[in-house]
């Protein structure tokens, strides 16, 4: 299967470990990964701050971009959601751009989900094995999916891990873009339970299915002196399937 | 608990949600009691749903929002049926454009039927229209018999949620309430208060010649007026006094009585786990010559105050909702801010949406953005309003009313600007690692890595935009080498 990898604008500056990962996993699942380079932002910002007039031509560009694509797939549950769930509505009134905002959406896929739906992948059978106990933040935007414990499945399937679930799981950590920064009290709040929620599990490590809710939790961690670490599900399969280093120890 | 001096929902326009929600995350009380109920409700709304419908669940909920769905697309005509119906039973029923009319209008009955004493069952729609203030201004004693309602009425306070209005108080609250106000002995044993209301609003009852409602329904076909509630109080309200008036939204229509079966089951189950509420009343019209009881007159003011407005097509779906608050259990922001924050009577993700459109979106500028736009919500709701949807379209609206900041919006448009081409991003993402970097830099921050990043440093404390961030959580700098890099680095390019 042809599968163009989709980095999102934070990823790529961010945590590329997540896509690079995603890549070589890809790979080793038998996928051929391109990377079309034009690519740069879904629009996800501008269009949940009401400019959709640039969400627009953010999304015009991204269908454009991956017009030719068999595949997209992303390592960010918001960034998927955005071209699934809201692409098609922005062209209410032009049936030619529906219908290729609805084309990239039906072929878009977040990355856990992908490993899931389209490629049945049983982790179990290709040897993954690691180490540590191990626990998962649920993102919101994975709910607009339709995507529940797919991550934990994929988990489940690791030898040597040893899972806690998360208390809460279905609660937000209070990212949301430029919520955190609009309203910083109740995002910190919202962080700050969840962070906690966290310590709880006395977990090694977390494993999150979106860069966003990362960058907002492991800052609250770091604040409230949770060493938890923070990898991507695409590092961990990765790394269970020897395919890269680990993350290490934490600074 | 109050939070202000002032009564809780009397706010300067615009509302500025920052201070009361800074407030309510550092009111330790106020954490507990409403986190503690809305998990609890949010779980037992689960639970409920997944015990009577397990796998139909979707499918049910789907049923009931057709049915709210197809009786506001042809409102005017069973609006139409309603009142010719209810008027056939003897209903009389009144038109008001707005609050004010809705309470002339009461008044009006009230003044007409020398009404002087007033026992009211609990009703958002007369919270809207401000109903108490004016029944008591005019003279006329009103007693709230909500046990909650009644407590907040004691204590001077406003409800905090759709259904459970006293959610930010505990019963030691009430305690000092009832010890102060009705000068009986201090006890918070949640029976001896139960008694102590029961006792207090039984006399009441007796002697009123008004009895108010709301209604959760109104049954076009019947022209019957459907009354939800757990302690018996709305019956009370609606048998005992010479005078019924009943107070509903337009959008509080249903088709027929067999429509009932699907709308109690999810408005009981969505509000507080239960398969029904204790009690349903059904009204239609005034006592017949052979009831033994029942008011003699019946009146239902039907309330507009801008819900043609939300008629329109793209916000129809708001007038869905048959509040019972499942959306404010399970939304996150709620829970931390509680119901007052939002300064308006109708809180958590649908007053978020409903209060800016019923009000005025420059009067509440902040509602539509206060949230993660998570979709707790949207999967909460019983008739599956898309509150996410909703929260963006009025985002949508403020940007092309002009009504955002210019530095929002220079903003975004210069970050539109920088991601609307390939070199355009390549520099800017450039420039953009380059100053964060350098930011850390200059703040002193360690380049330990960390989370798989050999060169990660972590902002405790950022300048500029990144101070409301790191108020909060620290910063992570970019790394140093994109994927962009790396994939250029493997020669795949």
């Amino acid at each position: 299967m042809n599968v163009s990898i989709f980095i999102t604008c934070l990823g790529d500056s961010y945590f590329p470990r997540a896509s690079i990962a995603a890549v070589k996993v890809l790979e080793r699942l038998g996928c051929r990964v391109d990377f079309p380079a034009a690519q740069t932002c879904c629009g996800q910002p501008m269009f949940n701050n009401g400019f959709h007039d640039d969400a627009r031509v953010l999304a015009r560009r991204m269908i454009g971009v991956f017009e030719h694509s068999e595949r997209v797939v992303t390592v960010s549950g918001s960034c998927a959601s955005m071209i699934r769930e809201y692409y098609p509505g922005l062209f209410a009134g032009d049936e030619e751009m529906r219908g290729r905002a609805a084309r990239l959406a039906g072929k878009t896929f977040e990355f856990g989900e992908f490993l899931v739906r389209e490629l049945n992948v049983d982790l179990a059978a290709l040897g993954a094995r690691s180490r540590g106990r191990t626990t998962y933040h649920y993102s919101c935007h994975l709910r607009g999916l339709g995507v529940t414990d797919e991550a934990v499945r994929l988990i489940g399937q690791i030898g040597g891990v040893e899972f806690a679930p998360l208390g809460g799981a279905e609660q937000c950590c209070g990212f949301g873009g430029t919520f955190a920064t609009k309203y910083p009290a109740i995002s910190g709040k919202m962080a700050r339970d969840k962070a906690e929620a966290i310590r709880a599990t006395c977990a090694a490590r977390i494993v999150s299915s979106e860069p966003g809710c990362t960058m907002n939790l492991a800052g609250a961690c770091r604040r409230y002196g949770i060493e938890t670490e923070f990898t991507s599900l695409a590092e961990l399969i990765a790394e269970s399937l020897g395919l890269m280093e680990g993350g290490g120890a934490r600074g | 608990m109050r939070m202000d001096d002032a009564h809780p929902l009397d706010v300067p326009l615009p509302y500025d949600i920052r201070p009361r929600a800074a407030r309510a995350v550092a009111d330790i009380k106020l954490q507990q009691f409403v986190g503690h109920a809305t998990s609890s409700k949010d779980h037992g709304r689960r639970e409920a749903f997944a015990a009577a419908f397990g796998e139909r669940a979707e499918e049910v909920k789907r049923l009931a929002g057709e049915i709210k769905q197809h009786t506001l697309d042809h409102l005017d005509w069973y609006l139409d049926l309603f009142i010719m119906r209810a008027e056939a039973v003897g209903v009389r029923v009144h038109y008001a454009a707005d609050g004010a009319e809705a309470n002339r209008i009461a008044l009006e009955i009230a003044r007409s039927n020398s009404c002087r004493l007033c026992v009211k069952s609990k009703s958002m729609v007369t919270e809207e229209t401000g109903l108490l203030g004016v029944l008591e201004g005019a003279g006329i004693e009103t007693i709230e018999t909500d046990l909650g309602e009644f407590i907040l009425q004691l204590d001077h306070d406003a409800p905090s949620h759709i259904v459970t209005p006293m959610i930010h108080k505990d019963r030691t609250a009430v305690g000092r309430a009832f010890a102060r106000e009705l000068g009986v002995g201090y006890t918070d044993d949640p029976e001896k208060l139960a008694g102590i209301a029961r006792d207090h609003l039984r006399a009441k009852y007796r002697a009123a010649d008004l009895g108010i409602s709301g209604a959760n329904f109104l049954i076009a076909e019947t022209g019957s007026i459907v009354l939800c509630t757990n302690e018996g109080n709305g019956r009370f309200c609606t048998s005992a006094p010479r005078v019924h008036i009943a107070f509903a939204g337009i959008e509080k229509l249903i088709p027929r009585v067999q429509n009932l079966g699907v709308m109690l089951k999810v408005l009981a189950r969505s509000a507080t786990a239960q398969p029904l509420t204790c009690y349903t009343s059904i009204i239609t019209g005034p006592r017949r010559h052979d009831d033994v009881d029942g008011p003699e007159e019946v009146h239902l003011i039907l309330l507009d105050n801008g819900r043609t407005e939300i008629l329109r097509e793209e916000t129809r779906e708001l007038l869905r909702c048959i509040r019972c608050g499942a959306c404010l259990n399970a939304c996150p922001v709620y829970r931390r801010v509680g119901g007052h924050a939002y300064g308006s009577v109708y809180s958590g993700p649908i007053g978020a949406v409903i209060t800016p459109l019923l009000k005025g979106l420059e009067n509440y500028p902040d509602l539509p953005h206060a949230t993660s736009l998570c979709g707790a919500c949207f999967e909460a709701c019983p008739v599956k309003i898309d509150l996410p949807r909703q929260l963006i379209r009025l985002r949508e609206r403020q940007v092309e009313r002009g009504i955002t900041t210019w530095g929002e919006k220079l903003v975004m448009r210069a970050w539109a600007w920088s991601l609307k081409g390939s070199w355009r991003y390549a520099v800017a993402s450039r420039i953009q690692r380059a100053v964060v970097r350098e930011l850390a830099a200059l703040g002193g921050a360690a380049w330990r890595g960390g989370d798989g990043y050999a060169d990660r440093a972590w902002i405790a404390r950022g300048p500029g935009p990144l101070k409301a961030w790191t108020d909060e959580r620290d910063f992570p700098t970019p790394v140093s080498s994109s994927f962009r890099d790396w994939w250029s680095g493997e020669n795949r390019a």
